[in-house]
């Protein structure tokens, strides 16, 4: 059983949609008792770090979510701002702490002013990389894949981990495996056939 | 490389999508579930779905419809129309609005947005600008067009980016469904002027007018009757692009 995390802000819609059209079991919800019980987690992400983790903080479920994942190794897999939560702070709204199950800072993209290129960095954009065919929820998909995006913010880490890139005046990290651990900057939930590919290997995927 | 985006602008007159000229003059294009499984099926790169009576009829947003809409679309849906309060934005949200389009609540009620970009970010709100010329140069109008508001373009835009909306969908009334091609001047005008993308709309008549869009400053292009009326596709119009050099997402 998947379980979807409610975190209060986000567009969960689309993650169920995407879930029922690949035949996934799952419940939403906002409880510690289905975080503990579930298989695999899913962190969505429409809404801003702060509310979003004093949303988490208040439901009393950033210590569940760090056990489960941590200790008991269970995979999570954390989409657009879902992603960034993962990471140890954030700096949307002032400086807040995330979940914290990776090294990392979640930083609003440091663009030349002079550059045509704007902010959030929304729309279709490709991945990079050598690793990207390490990375078990990129089973499948080649590297230049286009995927859906829209944030202003992204994670910058040092953590020893697999990444694959996306280039957006500079190249950032849009899709990361640490483990048991993933993320996805971009809305895979949203990103048509490819997109819901990699939903699917993350549900198929066994720690 | 961000690639750029073609988007279809579905308008809703209560009961069925419909195309304007002009905001005026409505021709019935056919039912909203159906329209949206076509543009879901021909991959577009985003939707935008605007009831244009809501707002003009003081109803809120039509939410049954707008769930059957967003049940067809695996890919990211913006909805406007009739939005008051955070209770409709909640509402929306839940049943799988990804952005939020605002115009009236622009001019008459800027808190909601910024209670809209704390709580779900600024990447969910989209400002939208109804632009016309007039004896006193460009300006923007509210209600579906039927409404002056103090401000020009330019002024409206900037408010909109220090509100915290992360997008413009920038509507010329003057060119709506015309088909004789965007308002360029305006574009130009409003994209130099933000930092953030601007969403060209109104005019769009053959796939050269979606190429003139972009290279004055548009960071993706809306249209309607192209594809309803002409009989241009997603694959075409994107094919086109491509050849004129610019970047897109090929199906």
């Amino acid at each position: 059983m998947i379980t979807v995390i409610n975190c209060g802000t986000s567009n969960l819609r689309s993650v169920e949609k995407a879930l029922v059209k690949l035949g996934a079991e799952f419940i939403v919800s906002d409880k510690k008792e289905d975080i503990e019980s579930a298989s695999h987690l899913i962190l969505p992400g429409v809404g801003a770090f702060g509310e979003t983790m004093k949303n988490l903080h208040n439901l009393g479920l950033v210590e569940c979510i760090r056990k489960e994942v941590l200790e008991k190794k269970k995979p999570i897999l954390g989409i657009c701002l879902g992603m960034q939560l993962l990471f140890s702070t954030g700096e949307e709204g002032g400086i807040n702490n995330g979940i914290g199950l990776v090294r990392g800072v979640v930083k609003k993209f440091d663009l030349n002013p002079g550059k045509r290129i704007k902010i959030p960095h929304i729309g279709w954009n490709d991945i990079l990389g050598d690793e990207i065919r390490d990375i078990e929820i990129l089973k499948e998909i080649n590297e230049g894949t286009n995927f859906y995006f829209v944030h202003s913010y992204h994670a910058v880490s040092d953590e020893k981990m697999k990444k694959a890139f996306t280039n957006y005046g500079y190249d950032f990290i849009s899709v990361f495996q640490k483990g048991n651990i993933f993320g996805t900057q971009f809305h895979p939930e949203k990103s048509q056939t490819e997109g819901l590919k990699i939903i699917k290997n993350f549900i198929s995927y066994n720690a | 490389m961000l690639k750029y985006r073609i988007i279809p602008c579905l308008l809703f007159n209560d009961k069925t999508i419909v195309k304007s000229v002009k905001f005026k003059d409505l021709r019935m294009v056919g039912d909203p579930t159906t329209v949206a499984r076509v543009f879901n099926e021909r991959k577009a790169d985003e939707m935008i779905f605007l009831d244009i009576m809501a707002s003009r009829k003081n109803k809120e947003p039509n939410f049954a419809v707008i769930e059957g809409i967003a049940r067809e679309c695996f890919m990211p849906l913006t909805i406007g129309g009739g939005i008051k309060n955070m209770q409709h934005v909640d509402k929306l949200f839940q049943i799988g609005a990804d952005k939020i389009s605002l115009n009236t609540a622009l001019v008459k009620n800027p808190d909601l947005i910024m209670e809209i970009v704390k709580k779900y970010g600024s990447q969910a709100v989209v400002a939208s600008i109804d632009a016309k010329k007039t004896d006193n140069g460009y300006r923007c109008f509210i209600s579906s067009g039927n409404e002056e508001s103090e401000y020009n373009p330019i002024e409206l835009a900037k408010i909109a980016e220090s509100l915290g909306a992360g997008e413009i969908l920038l509507n010329s009334i003057d060119k709506d469904g015309t088909m004789e091609g965007y308002d360029l001047e305006l574009i130009r005008m409003v994209s130099s002027s933000v930092g953030i993308p601007v969403i060209a709309c109104g005019g769009c008549g053959k796939v050269e007018d979606f190429v003139s869009a972009i290279k004055i400053g548009a960071d993706a292009v809306c249209a309607a009757s192209i594809f309803y009326f002409v009989g241009e596709s997603m694959i075409s119009s994107k094919d086109y692009m491509s050849k004129k050099g610019l970047n897109m997402r090929l199906l």
